[in-house]
């Protein structure tokens, strides 16, 4: 079902651009299904203000354990060859990549 | 100094600093510089699937410690966020960091001004980070070494507060020697253990709105970091006066042709589309761990500067020289504590004891001899057993050999003669040598007392106690201009 602009909580070109961010080519047809997908996601979150929220803290995580922590030891051996193991170039123990063009 | 009449600089510095931690701050392996590529890497920090950060309870506590010096509040809960973005050395495709609720806020760095109160810098925040990997480019590829990936970073960015590159690189000094003083960074510049962003831009005095600015990447020497920011205000300046207009841009630092030039076109580079990490829960900061901290907080340089202003009588100068490094200052009031006056070991820290560790490449400590050994040189000086010249022998030597003060001015023969009767014997031997010149001397040419004195110290080998030298000629002289018949010129003239 085609989607009217003024039902679109994101555009066209607001589409692109995250694709462009996240490395992904959409042809004309994928980029109409993502506006129509994220539209209805972002819809969807907007439920929440509905909610009378002016007195709850904004909150990253559930739960009240908070992080744990480690205490500063090395515990990892070297393994140089398992690491380049699935590597698709390398050299010596380097990982070969395309060259990066700054 | 004013680069124009009619313009400022604002700048605000972004730096980050390694923490010298054993291993990296969200897994086991090991954070050390130098290691062969891809030997400290694990799941975790190649950003593999299905792999969970764990956070490193010292990155913590070395944060809390520079947050207690900069005088920032540190926050009791604290959160990670993802800022993402794709690089070949990034291999999660986000690096794991800090945007709100970062863990110090509010804190500030006081510049020494000479002798006016210190000028204070304020800071925006300090936050973690993981680090990324490093790249080398070949002519057709590019190589990847994942052992910096996930080591730990401080991010401490100042508030646009800094006026001119000057100003910039004192600040930048100052907190080096801040992170070194507490342990926490080397603050190698070159190795990339301290690196240095800069934002600038200018504006018309008076000016309250800040200007367009350009960030400049790629500082990696303080003298880079003064030369770029220079070039940088001074361009900005020419354009603004041209009628033209700054473009919001990344400029890297070229130093061989000493000018800064944009990055290839970054429009999407500063949309990272941060959130809060989803594998990290929040980040609870102990109070008590902070008062444990606070407790055990070493001296920091500012504090250092003020105390030795207060109890000791040194020049701003010396007083900078001496604290710019904890270890310099710890050896001079370490002979200071041995019984050297002040401005004895003060002189001797800041010409022999710095001049011998700028010359090794050795650690400080390694470098020199231990303060002791060189206090009880200068004690020698001091009792008149050796001359100034002669411990600076000593103490060359000593730096090498790793011998005490007592064994080297022995084996090396610097003993200084202060017994009269040896100097009154060498006194005879000149003056007898030396005959005409007694005459002149006699004569009325007074300035060659200081020649018979360099005579007589020759002859010793440098070894005799000049003062001894000076009393025994003055006398014998003396005794010998005594006017006597014989004394008296053949003919009157
Ligand atoms: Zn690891």
């Amino acid at each position: 079902m085609p989607l009217r602009m003024a039902e679109a909580k994101i555009s066209l070109d607001g589409v692109r651009h995250v694709a462009r961010l996240a490395r992904l080519a959409l042809d004309a047809q994928e980029e109409a299904k993502l506006q129509h997908d994220l539209s209805s996601i972002l819809e969807y979150v907007e439920k929440l203000t509905e909610l009378e929220l002016s007195g709850v803290e904004p909150t990253a995580q559930v739960g009240d354990a908070g992080t744990p922590m480690r205490d500063d030891v090395v515990t990892n051996e070297p393994a140089a060859d398992a690491v380049l193991a699935n590597a698709p170039a390398r050299e010596g123990f380097w990982f070969k990549v395309p060259k990066i063009i700054e | 100094m004013a680069i124009s009449d009619a313009y400022e600089a604002v700048i605000g510095l972004e730096v980050h600093t390694q923490l010298l931690t054993r291993s990296k701050i969200f897994c086991g392996c090991a954070n050390e510089f130098g290691a062969a590529p891809n030997h400290n890497v694990c799941p975790v920090c190649m950003g593999m699937p299905g792999v969970l950060p764990v956070f490193n309870r010292r990155v913590l506590e070395l944060t809390i410690r520079v947050g207690l010096a900069t005088h920032s509040q540190i926050s009791e809960r604290s959160i990670f966020a993802r800022k993402n973005y794709f690089y070949p050395d990034l291999p999660k495709g986000y690096q794991i960091s800090q945007y709100e609720r970062p863990l110090c806020v509010g804190g500030y760095i006081e510049l020494p001004t000479g002798n006016g109160a210190p000028r204070r810098i304020q800071l925006a925040r300090i936050h973690l980070e993981e680090d990324a990997g490093k790249n080398i480019h070949r002519p057709t590829a590019s190589l990847v070494d994942f052992n910096r990936s996930g080591t730990p970073l401080l991010e401490i960015v100042s508030e646009p507060e800094l006026r001119s590159a000057e100003e910039a690189t004192a600040y930048l000094r100052e907190l080096r020697s801040i992170l070194r003083y507490l342990e926490v960074s080397d603050g190698n510049m070159e190795e990339g253990s301290f690196r240095c962003d800069a934002n600038v831009s200018v504006r018309p005095c008076g000016a309250t709105e800040l200007g367009a600015k350009t960030e400049i990447k790629n500082l990696n020497s303080f003298k880079f970091v003064e030369k770029a920011i220079k070039h940088e205000i001074e361009r900005q300046t020419a354009v603004l006066k041209a009628g033209g207009k700054i473009m919001q841009e990344t400029h890297l630092w070229d130093p061989e042709r000493g000018e800064t030039r944009p990055m290839r076109s970054k429009e999407y580079a500063h949309d990272y589309r941060y959130f809060p990490e989803p594998d990290l829960p929040e980040l609870y900061v102990p109070p008590e761990l902070v008062e444990q901290i606070r407790a055990q907080a070493p001296e920091v340089p500012a504090a250092r500067r003020a105390r030795y202003a207060r109890d000791l009588s040194l020049s701003a100068y010396e007083i900078d020289v001496l604290t710019q490094e904890r270890e310099v200052g710890d050896y001079f009031e370490a002979m200071v504590a041995a019984g050297i006056e002040t401005k004895a070991a003060a002189n001797w820290t800041m010409t022999e004891v710095l001049r011998a560790s700028n010359e090794s490449t050795e650690t400080f400590s390694n470098a020199v001899p231990p303060p002791a050994q060189t206090a009880a040189l200068l004690k020698l000086v001091a009792q008149n057993e050796i001359s100034l010249n002669a411990a600076k022998t000593a103490f060359a030597a000593m730096c090498k050999s790793g011998q005490d003060a007592a064994t080297t001015v022995k084996a090396l023969g610097l003993a200084q003669v202060s017994d009269e009767a040896t100097i009154s014997q060498v006194c005879d031997q000149v003056l007898s040598a030396e005959a005409d010149k007694v005459a002149q001397f006699h004569a009325g040419r007074e300035k060659l007392f200081g020649f018979f004195v360099g005579q007589v110290v020759k002859a010793m080998k440098g070894n005799a106690n000049p003062k001894v030298v000076n009393e025994v000629l003055k006398r014998k002289l003396a005794m010998a201009g005594r006017p006597s018949p014989s004394d008296l010129p053949s003919s009157g003239a």
